[in-house]
């Protein structure tokens, strides 16, 4: 069983999970550090994630997008805030639109990923926070093969609300 | 003691929530149940509508503190998709780090 622990606390809107690997910390930390690695698990399988954009330093940016089984896209990008490698990992992750700029309006959340030496073996603890339920609800849909197509609908919609209000 | 104070204030969170779940309550009857300052409550009892937990509504001069049944479910609800989103997550990573196994 690679996870041993989730935590969830809905009056803090946050989320924490312990998960134990079969590798070293080094080759663990490969798979965030790497975009070509991180791309493989970040995303659902029908709707893969490309990091075009990866800065992998303090105060680094990424890009991504997930592309649907109908070549629709949902971008998302990161700002890296902390790096301490090969142990932690610290980032806000948002929305955005077509055009890359971030929606702030959809708030972001803030991860913070530590890697433990168990040994040989490797345990990874993230946490996660949100800032609203909306935001919350925004990031499952971004996350689940369900939900994308239904918040990108939603990303349309305030989108038109935005061009409306012009 | 930042830790102990975040712990403190998740606790006087959870319990607000728990007490007005079951009955409504106004701010200042809040920070008189608690060790600590109006303003401290009412910052705690902001951080819990903001993520739809409680709602507040003025009635004359007192602010009155309701618990919002259903976001607290729908909070519960959504985490439990967040796990699974990150259980996924976890399952191909160990797929990922299987291989080098395989390459070696």
């Amino acid at each position: 069983m690679a996870v041993i622990s989730a935590q969830k606390d809905t009056q803090e809107l946050n989320f924490r999970l312990v998960a134990e690997f079969d590798a070293d910390v080094k080759r663990v930390w490969r798979i965030w550090e790497d975009p070509r690695q991180l791309e493989r698990w970040w995303g659902p399988p029908t709707w893969p994630a490309t990091f075009d954009t990866y800065d992998f330093v303090p105060g680094g940016r990424a890009e991504y997008y997930m592309t649907g089984p109908d070549g629709e896209k949902a971008h998302g990008w990161w700002r890296i805030t902390a790096i301490d490698a090969p142990t932690r990992l610290t980032f806000d992750d948002g929305f955005a639109n077509e055009d890359r700029e971030p929606m702030d309006e959809l708030g972001e959340t803030h991860a913070v990923v530590t890697l433990e030496d168990l040994g040989g073996r490797t345990r990874m603890t993230l946490v996660t926070g949100f800032e609203s339920l909306e935001q919350l609800n925004q990031m499952v849909e971004m996350g689940m093969e369900e939900g994308l197509k239904g918040a990108l609908g939603q990303v349309d919609a305030i989108l038109a609300e935005q061009d409306a209000a012009v | 003691m930042d830790r102990l104070f975040q712990a403190l204030a998740d606790a006087t969170r959870r319990d607000i929530v728990a007490r007005v779940l079951v009955a409504e309550y106004s701010v200042s009857g809040l920070a008189e149940q608690y060790d600590m300052s109006f303003a401290a409550v009412q910052k705690h009892v902001a951080v819990l509508e903001r993520a739809s937990l409680v709602t507040k509504e003025k009635r004359g001069r007192e602010q009155i503190v309701r618990g919002e049944v259903e976001g607290v479910q729908r909070a519960r609800r959504l985490l439990d998709d967040y796990e699974r989103i990150w259980r996924q997550r976890v399952a191909r990573i160990e797929d990922i780090l299987a291989e080098d196994e395989d390459r070696n």
